[in-house]
């Protein structure tokens, strides 16, 4: 198998020439976000080499607090497009390289073996045609699980305008599949990226969309079906890119969640990369609390029951930077408060300003026990500097005035030490 | 009746030896019990010291005990928090043995009872270095072909990561060391086996000597650095956060840090 032989010589025809194509192609790819590693169950078989079944790793962190979990390169930086808020695009005057299919083999199983990584996130400049382009990233994936004996993670990058047949067989090696629709709106994308359109995206999302589900079922009734890209899908949204409102933005993020079933969308603040006036200028900040705002909206679709108009609509079509998304919503609803903790359901307990999910099935569990009061809810951990306006325990000291949604959040935006400043990157603790 | 006297048990510092002497304090209803371990015996100065000789069926019948009382997680709480090595642990942890055998419902869940609550966190900052070494693990091919790593986790993890990296480089030749507690785990692509090894005395972890390891060691080490380099993005940098999930003393072992 791959051990490494003890000759002097490297394993590289080349290394410097492999030393610099990694530099170009690992700088060139670290705008895409995404790092997840989990969901998968691929488990290791025959004694080969690698599992992906757990939660996922990250092996370490950049310097910017992002986890590194995956090599992330892409295969090229090579483009025949020419889409305004990206690097790699064709009028950017950049160094160009391409690996070669082995190349990104031996460094993902070298990597892999001295535990830097959990897997391989390939993504790929387009190069002659969406399908030659395809046709490599799928030969990567597939040469790591046939010839290597690979269990590890894969993500791929479908490229827009992929064939069926394709992305079929890239499903079939992979454990997550991804379109960026990196444009939140059409009216941007036919702006900033004139030569793709939507359709080209959804194309491939929706084949994947239908192979997961026809596995599945079959799975069902067949146990040996291979599995279809086991993590599902994902996609990245650019933020502040094309002057797109937040409830734009989350509202194709929740038109995507459910009409395809993605696992995951990323939201990433535009970074300026080029002079060009229909983009923000070179100097401009990394809009990266309302990227958070955006995190922490997504959160609370996915994992604390709300709707997605519940927070974002017409009268209210962008988040609050100053109050997290959750308090905003209970300071305009203040009719459903104060929640009592010992009675509650779990939906209403998770709408208490400050409670994350793991308190919420804390004091599920804990209840049962005993009436909770005050001090039970400090041993248990619960934070309680702003929980403690919205919700009542066994005491009689809660709250008792009848404030307004303005006049409690200048109460508690007067006791919090602006602590949200510093919480700008989606890895934290959404609701600490 | 309860025997109110002070006893100090002493044991070999194991599991099985810490469940032994549950399993004495029970039998003869001491009420009143400390612990220590024979590394460092001292003559207390109250009550009598007994030496408990480690005995597998007697821990064993403890350790399905504790089972029968408590859900999966909470017996694995036990065994978690007891890697602490924390000093007094043992007396903690025979408290939320004590309880969980007496309690009706599976006392685990009890997260407003105060020794529930402390062996739970001690057991979930034990869970919180096992998770760092699984990621901070970084392997170096020897030139005997074997993957070599060091570690120096603030609590007893290895037997916690056996099973993780079993499964993950089933494969592949491997030893993780722990230079604190001088012993490691070495599997031979059958079996995990615990192992002891002589290093040399001006044995540095930090480096990567081509008179163990393999030339092609030092080159994925270096392009795993320039791989860490170019994903930074310097517009968003963070230092705090990023030594907030990366402890600095950690950065010894991590490849990417060491340039
Ligand atoms: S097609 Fe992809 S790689 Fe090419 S310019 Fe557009 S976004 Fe960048």
């Amino acid at each position: 198998m791959t051990q490494i032989s003890n000759s002097p010589k490297s394993i590289f025809m080349s290394f410097e020439r492999i030393q610099e194509k990694l530099k170009i192609l690992a700088d060139a790819a670290k705008y895409d976000v995404s790092c997840a590693s989990s969901g998968s169950k691929r488990s290791n078989i025959n004694k080969g080499l690698g599992d992906a079944t757990g939660m996922g790793i990250c092996h370490s962190y950049t310097e910017d607090g992002r986890c590194v979990s995956l090599l992330k390169i892409l295969l090229t930086n090579y483009c025949i497009f020419d889409c305004a808020y990206c690097v790699t695009r064709k009028s950017n005057d950049i160094k160009r390289a391409a690996f070669q299919v082995q190349e990104v083999v031996d460094l993902t199983i070298n990597f892999y073996r001295r535990n830097y990584i959990e897997g391989l996130f390939l993504s790929s400049g387009i190069f002659k045609s969406a399908d030659y382009t395809m046709e490599r990233l799928v030969a990567v994936a597939k040469k790591l699980r046939l010839e290597e004996n690979f269990n590890g993670y894969i993500h791929l990058k479908s490229i827009p305008g992929a064939s069926d047949e394709l992305m079929k067989e890239a499903g079939l090696y992979a454990d997550r599949l991804s379109v960026n629709i990196e444009i939140p709106t059409k009216e941007g994308l036919k702006l900033l990226a004139p030569e793709k359109n939507r359709e080209d995206f959804i194309k491939p999302m929706l084949k994947v969309k239908n192979e997961i589900i026809q596995y599945q079922s079959e799975k069902k009734i067949i146990k040996s079906t291979p599995t279809f890209a086991p993590a599902g899908q994902s996609t990245q949204m650019i933020i502040g890119a094309s002057g797109e409102s937040d409830q734009q933005i989350m509202w194709t993020s929740n038109y995507f969640y459910k009409k395809f079933n993605l696992k995951r969308v990323y939201y990433s603040g535009y970074i300026p990369i080029s002079h060009d006036p229909r983009l923000p200028q070179i100097g401009t900040d990394v809009p990266m609390l309302r990227e958070n705002r955006l995190y922490q909206t997504d959160w609370l679709m996915r994992f604390y029951g709300f709707e997605v108009h519940e927070i974002l609509n017409n009268e209210h079509q962008n988040l609050d930077l100053d109050v997290d998304p959750k308090l905003g919503w209970a300071l305009r609803n203040m009719a459903h408060f104060p929640v009592d903790v010992n009675k509650a359901d779990k939906f209403m307990l998770a709408r208490i300003p400050g409670l994350g999910m793991k308190s919420v099935h804390k004091i599920l569990q804990a209840r049962q026990f005993r009436n909770l009061n005050w001090d039970h809810l400090k041993l248990m951990g619960v934070a309680l500097n702003r929980a403690k306006y919205f919700l009542v325990c066994d005491s009689r000291d809660f709250e008792r005035r009848d404030l307004t949604g303005p006049q409690l959040k200048s109460i508690i935006l007067q006791n919090t030490t602006s602590k949200y400043q510093n919480i700008l990157s989606p890895q934290l603790n959404l609701f600490g | 009746m309860l025997n109110s006297e002070e006893y100090t048990l002493s044991y070999d510092g194991t599991f099985d030896g810490f469940l032994t002497c549950v399993f004495h304090s029970y039998e003869q209803k001491m009420s009143n019990v400390t612990f220590q371990r024979n590394q460092h015996v001292q003559q207390s100065l109250f009550g009598s010291t007994i030496e408990i000789i480690t005995d597998l069926e007697k821990a064993d019948r403890v350790w399905k005990g504790i089972k029968s009382k408590t859900s999966a997680r909470g017996s694995l709480r036990v065994y978690t928090a007891f890697l602490s090595e924390q000093a007094q642990i043992e007396a903690l942890l025979l408290n939320y043995i004590q309880q969980a055998f007496i309690s009706v419902l599976p006392m685990d869940f009890d997260f407003a009872n105060e020794t529930v609550l402390k062996v739970s966190q001690i057991a979930k900052s034990v869970g919180r270095e096992k998770h760092r070494m699984e990621a901070f693990v970084r392997f170096k091919l020897t030139t005997d072909g074997i993957y070599f790593a060091n570690i120096e986790p603030d609590f007893d993890v290895l037997p916690l990561i056996s099973k993780h990296f079993k499964s993950r480089y089933a494969d592949q030749k491997w030893i993780i060391y722990d230079l604190k507690r001088n012993y490691g785990l070495y599997y031979d692509l059958k079996r995990v086996e615990m192992m002891q090894l002589a290093l040399p005395d001006d044995y540095d972890p930090t480096k990567t000597k081509t008179d163990f390891f393999t030339n092609s060691e030092i080159e994925f080490q270096t392009l795993w650095q320039d791989y860490f380099e170019s994903t930074n993005i310097a517009s968003r940098k963070n230092m705090k956060l990023h030594v907030q999930h990366v402890p600095k003393r950690y950065w010894k072992y991590l490849s990417e840090k060491l340039r």
